[in-house]
């Protein structure tokens, strides 16, 4: 790294005040106006509109693999997917999907 | 004013919180002793790495700024390509408004300062199934989430930056994300509409992963709440 003390501390600066703006930005401006109709049917898939699609690269090539798909992990994403589906619960999905995970991770290391 | 009895379904609105945060400890423990790690091997003194983790407190984009400021990039490249990787909050922010726009600014501040992806999906989550709740209610249940995982994410920077030592990789941590993303999203999955836009998330996702940091996600995002909207539009016609 070649940048000088006060490089770094412009760019911390820089990404702390931006990441703010972007996450005060709607909230902070828009306040209690009503929003039209369709906006707010939009917003309403937020959550499984970006999630999934931000996970998804991470399931098929993991890093950890240098991007080699790993049925594993493969197996591990889709039981957390199902037991969450079932349940409707955030925590027994964590428990199903990691204990997948490192059981399945023990069972290869044994073959 | 009767203030006093407000306050008890505010609290225990806090604590409901707490209790549903909790369980990211877990995710904030790891990757945030990782960064500590990482970015004292690439040379950030102590107060540079704090002052990352407590202005930006954003995983994703720390690790994205760190990665090219190690390979010298431009400032200007850094910080677009960080804050790239941090624009799906605008859409958080937006989806917000809803539950918290009538909220004091001071509050709305603090929560935008605090908007990252658990603290996020877990309260929106929560708003949804609990249609009742008061703004003051929202606030809390927010607060709550947050208090469990920052000083962790905090601390265990510090830890990271002091004691140096990576998780081996055998423990498989790399995979504990996505796990806990997909834990959270998948039990708000309740509608075709809802099926439909994941579905849409992880093609288009998957299509765009070569552009550059983040942008092929804003588009698969966009897309997806489209296609949710409009599946949800069809199936209100089809009842009707």
């Amino acid at each position: 790294m070649t940048y000088s003390t006060a490089e770094i501390w412009t760019i911390i600066g820089i990404m702390g005040i931006g990441t703010f703006l972007i996450r005060f930005s709607f909230l902070g401006l828009i306040g209690d106006r009503a929003m039209p109709a369709f906006v707010l049917r939009l917003l309403r898939y937020t959550p499984v509109a970006v999630l999934p699609g931000m996970v998804a690269p991470l399931v098929l090539w993991p890093g950890a693999t240098d991007g080699q798909f790993d049925p594993v992990r493969m197996l591990a994403a889709l039981a957390t997917v199902l037991i969450g589906i079932w349940t409707r619960n955030v925590l027994w999905a964590i428990l199903g999907g990691a204990t997948t995970l490192y059981v399945a991770m023990g069972i290869t290391a044994l073959l | 004013m009767t203030t006093s009895t407000v306050k008890t379904p505010a609290k225990s609105a806090y604590w409901a919180g707490v209790r549903d945060g909790a369980p990211f400890i877990l995710m904030a423990v790891p990757f945030a002793t990782l960064f500590g790690v990482i970015a004292t091997d690439a040379g950030l003194t102590i107060a540079q790495a704090m002052g990352f983790t407590v202005l930006v407190i954003a995983g994703a984009a720390q690790f994205a700024a760190l990665q090219l400021m190690v390979e010298n990039a431009s400032i200007a490249f850094v910080l677009l390509a960080a804050l790239a990787v941090n624009l799906r909050m605008a859409m958080y922010s937006a989806s917000l408004v809803p539950y918290l726009g009538a909220a004091p600014l001071w509050q709305r501040a603090c929560i935008a300062y605090l908007n990252f992806d658990q603290t996020y999906i877990t309260s929106v989550a929560r708003y949804e199934a609990r249609p009742e709740m008061t703004v003051a209610d929202r606030v809390a249940y927010f607060l709550g989430v947050a208090t469990p995982i920052t000083p962790f994410w905090f601390g265990m920077t510090f830890v990271g930056i002091v004691a140096g030592q990576a998780i081996p990789d055998a423990w498989a941590l790399d995979f504990i994300m996505p796990i806990m993303f997909l834990a959270m999203v998948a039990p708000m999955v309740k509608s075709l509409a809802h099926v439909a836009a994941a579905a849409v998330s992880v093609s288009v996702g998957l299509l765009l992963v070569g552009m550059p940091a983040g942008t092929g996600l804003l588009i698969a995002a966009g897309s997806a709440m489209l296609a949710g909207a409009l599946v949800e539009v069809w199936m209100e016609r089809r009842a009707s």
